[in-house]
């Protein structure tokens, strides 16, 4: 069992300033996930008649990406390839300190205490991530078109984006380049998505920095903190594909 | 005579749906942008609905309480999508994917709708392809298939370990396409809070800004509820943390039927309960299963050195080993569907088998599966094949790629590696079949009312096969609901906009603020969360994998009970005018409470065991469920005011093109 | 193509073929001042050419100024862009955990170039230019008025190593020049959408390049310092 300090980002709204504060919590197993350690937290707080920590949180199985914690400097915590809901609370010491952020960027404003508002990322797939086909069910056989198992395996890679928005919150810039590159990348890799690609690409960049997103600087920090793993080769397929789409007109 | 009207179409099994089609009515592209509709939720069912219906040219609503549609909990299947294909070759059809699906599901389902299912199950695998969704393809680049329970061929496609999601991801994709052409109007973060009934129609919603706390009408000339399912009512699931039963269970109370709440999967691979802090289950695929091999030990000596940790589990030899569904079921083996398997498991755990701490625990290992597969790798590339190390190495490579997401997703939370030491699973409640009841149309109860996907009980009968749910989700949305709607709506284009300053929106509205000032002001002492860990404990022990009189009995007065004390004692703290997530729970546990006692009366009516529902006095002496013929219909129930005056109907199951009988897996 | 430098890629882009127009440059100057350390004469032969020809001066080196100013104006402008687009900052940031000092760090490593940059012109650009463009001495001569005094390159050059501060500041500015090297040529690759088989390779020239090009101008710096 494990006694800690945590210090939790604490916004009443997004016109509240807001500001770090701390909370103890004690008898912590280290077979609790980590949001499973902030449900005791917070029924602590209702026992007491305090409001509740509010933060996002759905499948708690690290697939729907809701859950956005920044835990100790970093996005989805210490661990790599995992969600927080994934985190678990053998990762820490007895003692330790744990400091709980909300994502910071400009394009991700604060709702309260430590949810943000993602849906920037909505808006940039509204833009182009999507490929123009309708729902007959007419369309050809599936199986019609072979695809290269490495393009397929690749376009795959790319789709397992969960949208939680760890690149943008780990990236010094808060470029969102990563995200909008696994959109971009999978529809390039397979037929399917060729004949829309100049205008996808150039949408959703357009409408990426719209959003306000910083640049990319090829840092890498998106990739190593993505809980998929998603490979920084998207994001050069996306300059490249950019950068054609741009000369072709 | 019922008086529900299924409203299934005369005419042969396999001619039925297309008859349909060309019967219905349509509404002219001109008019269809007169008319609106309203959905709530967008996972699969909803989500491609939406999409669909603003293609179409209606104005479409949307609504889902995550922040955005594509976190909707269809995300989070992981195994497959069951489509008639044939592309193996073994013999697949749209017959034997009907006949596979009501035998699965205990000759409890409609057989047209079934049918119906089996025969746009292709028209999915297609549309999802042209989407972009990347399936999984073998070398030659052809798309690759898998086996799943329950079945004999490999019908099944897949993405890896999250399907779900890459599905999702489509008809998500299909909706941002709308949502850039202002076909469709999101609305994330809102919560349905009830159904508007104008002239005895569906004719909008009262909705909660999750964010504001605004109370919203909105209106519309039908409204689609594709809201999932309520398995959260047993708090521990493999559902989401925010699923519930709220929308679907407004709209009950506004005349929408429930038909078999009490049809419940319980999924048997899913990670053991660890402590009483755990908020949620996590499931391990069933794919799992195609190369698994489930066990206990055969003696109680090697269980209790288990339990004390002075044996392993890898340490217990082949003969000492009880792979009791090998075993029991020797022609489907370790692929039985769910309800067998779950019950296979918890037989053995109350005989004392089970090998965790709280003995609710069964091995699942794939140390036969990495051998078999290290022989044939060390084989082809020509190495020894007598080479233990070798094998094991190749064999593991073999495995990892089949499955290292999910043992990698075990080894997070179990902190056991999997390659080495077997896992320990035990079932988990995972899916409902039942839901409101709709017609052939998918319309409930209540003209104008659809439910599509998981929300309404029609295909899967008493148990579903795996990767059959995102099949029905997608089939509901993308082919079913939007040319039946079209039937109902042709006779609304010339009705105009639905005002929404009318005395019924004025109840609703009210209602609903009564409802929210109530929870906010009641000033007690407790959480939810206790409330609905209380409800969890009494729905899991006494509604769970077995039933039986008593229990059923007990748990309609505990929960009434239960409800009661929730209404005095529940603490809800903060505002209703704000983000308020102790508020929302609140609603849906308000909801869980009522629906619990009607899953329960409703378990005790059936007298029989079928599929997910067995009845302790009902079964085989080789311990099966025993179906009874007399059973054989859906049960509708209808609110009058109170959960325990609920009046039963009956749909009676008529079965023309399969034979009923036993449902044998030996 | 309108408007491609007001997209986050264009600019990315931008950026990234400045940097390598600037590394090609720095290839040719590295050499000649590498003749230095061999051969007085070819140095002083290749310094007047560079100094003297008409396509040089009137159209490289002006290309090269505003290649300068173009990549540390936009570095400028997009760094204060990325800044902005955070907002409120974390209180605690574990940036070590997820990327490189290099990599973050390209605005310290590319102002001290910068820097150095100034003291550079100021030591050799500003003074050729005076004696050029202003005295009107093109002849390169130590003596202009003696046509066997020999050309005055690699006499000054000599004469720039013997302080110590300098060639001290000199090693400091190329260190940190290694340093943006190090991240800014790979991030030049990414930037510009190169990705195929090659890339492993490039990448590891690269390492090779922004380790050895400042290790050479280090090298020339102190061989003089310490020969004069």
């Amino acid at each position: 069992m494990m006694n800690l300090t945590l210090k939790i980002w604490r916004q009443k709204n997004s016109n509240d300033k807001g500001s770090i504060v701390d909370y103890p919590v004690t008898d912590i197993s280290p077979d609790m996930s980590f949001l499973e350690m902030l449900d005791v937290l917070n029924q602590e707080l209702i026992e007491k008649g305090e409001e509740p920590v509010a933060f996002d949180h759905d499948c708690r199985e690290g697939i729907c990406g809701t859950c956005s914690l920044y835990i100790n400097g970093r996005a989805h915590g210490p661990s790599t390839r995992i969600t927080a809901c994934q985190l678990h609370m053998r990762s820490f010491k007895d003692g330790d300190t744990i400091y709980i952020e909300p994502w910071r960027a400009k394009a991700f404003p604060v709702i309260k205490d430590l949810i943000v508002d993602r849906t920037s990322f909505d808006r940039i797939q509204q833009a182009g991530g999507f490929i123009s086909v309708n729902t007959s069910g007419n369309t050809q056989d599936a199986n019609a078109i072979p695809i290269e198992k490495e393009n397929a395996d690749k376009a795959f890679d790319a789709a397992t984006c969960i949208g939680c928005g760890a690149c943008v919150a780990s990236c010094k810039n808060s470029s969102a380049m990563l995200f909008v590159s696994a959109k971009v990348s999978q529809f390039a890799l397979l037929p399917q998505g060729q004949v829309e690609a100049t205008d996808r690409v150039l949408n959703m960049v357009k409408q990426m920095d719209e959003e306000g997103f910083g640049n990319c600087t090829n840092t890498g920090a998106c990739e190593v903190e993505c809980p998929k793993g998603i490979s920084l080769e998207n994001i050069a397929r996306m300059n490249r594909e950019y950068l054609a789409a741009s000369f072709k007109g | 005579m019922s008086i529900l009207d299924s409203k299934i179409p005369e005419g042969p099994l396999a001619d039925k749906w297309t008859k349909h089609k060309n019967d219905i009515n349509l509404v002219n592209p001109a008019n269809k942008r007169l008319i609106d509709v309203i959905i709530v939720g967008t996972g699969l069912a909803g989500g491609s609905a939406a999409a669909t219906l603003a293609e179409l040219g209606y104005n479409v609503k949307a609504f889902c309480f995550q922040d955005s549609p594509r976190r909707a909990h269809s995300i989070a299947a992981q195994g497959g999508i069951n489509a008639a294909k044939n592309y193996q070759g073994d013999g697949d059809s749209t017959y034997r994917l009907f006949y596979d699906t009501v035998k699965g599901g205990d000759y409890r389902s409609r057989e047209a709708n079934v049918y119906r299912l089996a025969e746009v199950s292709t028209n999915i695998i297609d549309q999802c392809v042209a989407q972009g969704v990347p399936f999984a393809r073998e070398y030659g680049g052809l798309l690759d298939n898998r086996s799943f329970g329950g079945v004999l061929v490999s019908r099944t496609f897949y993405a890896k370990g999250q399907t779900g999601q890459q599905l999702l991801l489509g008809a998500y994709a299909a909706m941002n396409r709308q949502i850039g052409r202002g076909k469709i109007k999101m609305y994330a973060r809102h919560e349905m809070l009830d159904v508007v009934i104008v002239d005895g129609k569906a004719r909008g919603i009262i909705a909660r800004n999750l964010v504001t706390g605004e109370i919203q009408r909105h209106s519309a000339h039908a409204v689609v509820l594709a809201t999932g399912g309520y398995g959260n009512a047993f708090y521990l699931s493999t559902y989401a943390m925010g699923s519930n039963v709220t929308a679907a269970w407004k709209a009950h109370k506004r005349g929408a039927f429930f038909a078999n709440p009490c049809y419940t999967q319980i999924h048997p691979t899913c990670i053991p309960v660890s402590g009483d802090h755990q908020s949620k289950l996590t499931l391990m695929s069933e794919s799992l299963r195609n190369d698994g091999r489930i066990w206990v030990p055969k003696h109680k000596k090697d269980v209790e050195a288990i339990r004390n940790g002075s044996l392993k589990p890898t340490e217990i030899a082949e003969e000492d080993r009880d792979y009791y569904l090998e075993r029991r079921y020797p022609a489907f083996g370790n692929l039985v569907p769910r309800d067998v398997a779950s019950r296979a498991a918890k037989e053995r755990c109350d005989a004392g088998y089970g090998v965790n701490q709280t003995g609710e625990a069964v091995y699942l290992d794939f140390a036969s599966a990495i051998q078999r597969y290290g022989k044939e790798q060390a084989y082809v590339k020509g190495l020894d094949v007598d080479d233990k190390k070798v094998v094991t190495d190749l064999g593991k490579k073999v495995v990892e790629n089949k499955y290292g997401n999910l043992f990698q997703m075990y080894e997070k939370i179990v902190d056991q590696n999997p390659y080495e030491t077997p896992m320990m699973i035990y079932p988990a409640v995972h899916y409902t079949m039942g839901g409101l009841w709709v017609d052939y149309n998918l319309m409930t109860t209540v003209p104008g009312l659809y439910a599509a996907g998981e929300a309404n009980f029609s295909d899967h009968g008493a148990n579903r096969l795996g990767a059959s749910a995102l099949m029905q989700g997608l089939a509901d949305g993308y082919f079913v609901l939007p040319y039946t709607i079209g039937d109902y709506l042709a006779h609304d284009i010339r009705t105009g906009p639905i005002p929404t300053d009318t005395k019924e929106f004025d109840e609703a509205e009210k209602n609903v603020r009564a409802t929210i000032d109530k929870l906010i002001n009641n000033k007690g002492t407790k959480s939810v969360d206790h409330f609905h860990k209380r409800l969890g404990k009494i729905m899991w022990n006494k509604c769970g994998m077995a039933r039986n009189e008593k229990d059923l009995k007990e748990a309609i007065t505990e929960i009434a009970e239960l409800r009661e004390e929730f209404h005095k004692d529940v603490f809800v703290p903060g505002g209703e005018n704000e983000y308020n997530e102790e508020l929302a729970k609140a609603g849906r546990v308000a909801d869980f409470l009522e629906l619990g006692e009607l899953f329960a009366k409703d378990a005790l009516e059936r007298n029989e065991s079928a599929g997910g529902h067995f009845r302790e006095e009902y079964q085989t002496e080789g311990g099966e469920a025993l179906r009874v013929k007399e059973y054989q219909y859906v049960s509708a129930w209808e609110y009058k005011g109170q959960a325990s005056e609920a009046v039963h109907h009956k749909e009676p199951l008529e079965y023309k093109n399969i034979e009923v009988k036993e449902r044998s897996y030996k | 193509m309108s408007g491609i430098l007001n997209s986050s890629i264009g600019r990315k882009f931008a950026m990234a073929l400045s940097a390598l127009f600037l590394m090609v440059f720095l290839v040719m100057h590295v050499s000649i001042n590498f003749t230095s350390v061999f051969s007085e004469e070819l140095f002083n032969n290749l310094s007047h050419f560079m100094g003297t020809n008409p396509l040089v001066q009137g159209l490289m080196q002006p290309i090269l100024i505003f290649g300068v100013i173009f990549h540390f104006v936009m570095g400028f402008i997009l760094e204060a862009k990325n800044k902005a687009s955070r907002g409120v900052k974390y209180a605690s940031n574990s940036a070590k955990d997820n990327s490189t000092w290099m990599s973050r760090n390209m605005l310290l490593t590319g102002v001290v170039v910068l820097a150095f940059l100034g003291l550079h012109m100021y030591d050799f650009w500003v003074h050729e230019m005076t004696v050029k463009y202003i005295e009107g001495d093109m002849s390169g001569l130590i003596d202009p008025n003696n046509t066997e005094s020999g050309f005055r390159y690699y006499e000054e050059l000599r004469e720039k190593f013997v302080s110590p501060v300098r060639v001290g500041i000199y090693v400091v500015a190329f260190i940190l020049l290694a340093l943006h090297l190090l991240h800014g040529f790979n991030s030049s690759f990414q930037s510009i959408g190169a990705n195929n088989k090659y890339i492993k390779g490039l990448k590891g020239f690269s390492k090779v390049y922004s380790i050895g090009i400042p290790a050479l101008f280090i090298f020339i710096a102190v061989y003089h310092h310490f020969t004069h």
